[in-house]
């Protein structure tokens, strides 16, 4: 009984140590197997194609960058859904917008000023100006019309509200 | 993009007439054309076409911003409708008039001092500010 005893305990270290190699290796393998999984995952969206992933012990890490905030979660559910994810690090990073200089528009002030200056010459036409909005009102000859709107459409106005009364 | 694409004969014209520094962008709703045209042809052409896609200019959805390129130091024609060209003492309509160029007068563009106002002397030597948008390149 005594050596029994004796014997399973000695096993028992044998086992632990045993089963923590393999399980060792057996995640190794298995991480691989998930990050292969995940980058497939990812793959078929391409707003997702600049996240690269990593995967250890169940932990996937997102790294790379993405469009936005909403893209950046969606990321990491999708990661999330793969199996054998158990948590993610989402370290993504949001994409710096690079679109064009956005429109200088005139201050109201100025506009102001400048719109009174280009309808000096047509008397029955009143330009107002709002939150760089320039709004024409009262009356033109069709004539007319085409240069006053290039003397406004040359003061850079946001937007330009033609109400006039056309001749 | 619909903006874009209800002005593309405007855009179309722009790059094939050589309007230098072009740039379209779209921002809340506005499409904004801006550049500098070659002469005051093209801009007349741009005009055209805008015209004939909204011939009252009311959409509100266009601010083009396209004027005939003229440099400092070159000869400009005054093309108001028929009157005379006012030449101001300083920059805006509040200036008093220190001179008068002609309808069709071509004058020399000394310097701009800004986007509406230019800096001019006519041949009899009278110097001052006119309307930016009355003047022309002469090419």
């Amino acid at each position: 009984m005594k050596q029994k005893i004796a014997k399973a305990l000695l096993l028992f270290p044998a086992v632990v140590l045993f089963s923590f190699f393999m399980t060792g290796c057996k995640s190794k393998v298995k991480d691989a197997d998930v990050e292969t999984s995940v980058n497939s995952e990812l793959r078929n969206n391409p707003e997702f194609s600049a996240v690269t992933v990593s995967v250890k012990d169940g932990v996937a890490t997102l790294s790379g960058e993405v469009k936005d905030e909403a893209t950046k979660s969606a990321a990491a559910s999708e990661a999330k859904s793969v199996k054998g994810v158990s948590s993610v690090n989402n370290n993504i990073s949001i994409a710096t917008v690079s679109t064009a200089p956005s429109v200088e528009i005139t201050a109201d002030d100025p506009l102001t000023a400048l719109a009174k200056d280009a309808v000096k010459d047509n008397p029955g036409v009143v330009a107002t100006v709002n939150d760089g909005v320039v709004t024409l009102t009262g009356e033109i000859n069709k004539a007319d019309l085409p240069k006053l709107m290039q003397k406004i459409n040359a003061l850079k106005p946001r937007k330009i509200e033609n109400k006039l009364v056309i001749k | 993009m619909a903006l874009q694409d209800k002005y593309k004969t405007l855009i179309d014209t722009a790059k094939s007439a050589g309007v230098s520094n072009l740039q379209v962008r779209e921002q809340n709703g506005v499409l904004y054309i801006d550049g500098d045209a070659p002469s005051g042809r093209v801009k007349d052409q741009l005009w055209d076409s805008y015209g004939k896609i909204d011939p009252d200019f009311r959409g509100g959805d266009l601010v083009l911003n396209v004027d005939a390129k003229a440099e400092a130091g070159t000869k400009v024609k005054v093309v108001t409708k028929s009157s005379n060209l006012n030449i101001r003492k300083g920059p805006g309509t509040d200036q008093p008039i220190v001179g008068k160029a002609a309808h069709d007068e071509i004058i020399t563009l000394v310097s701009k001092s800004n986007d509406q106002w230019w800096l001019v002397r006519t041949p009899d030597g009278e110097e001052g500010y006119s309307y930016a948008q009355y003047l022309e390149p002469v090419n």
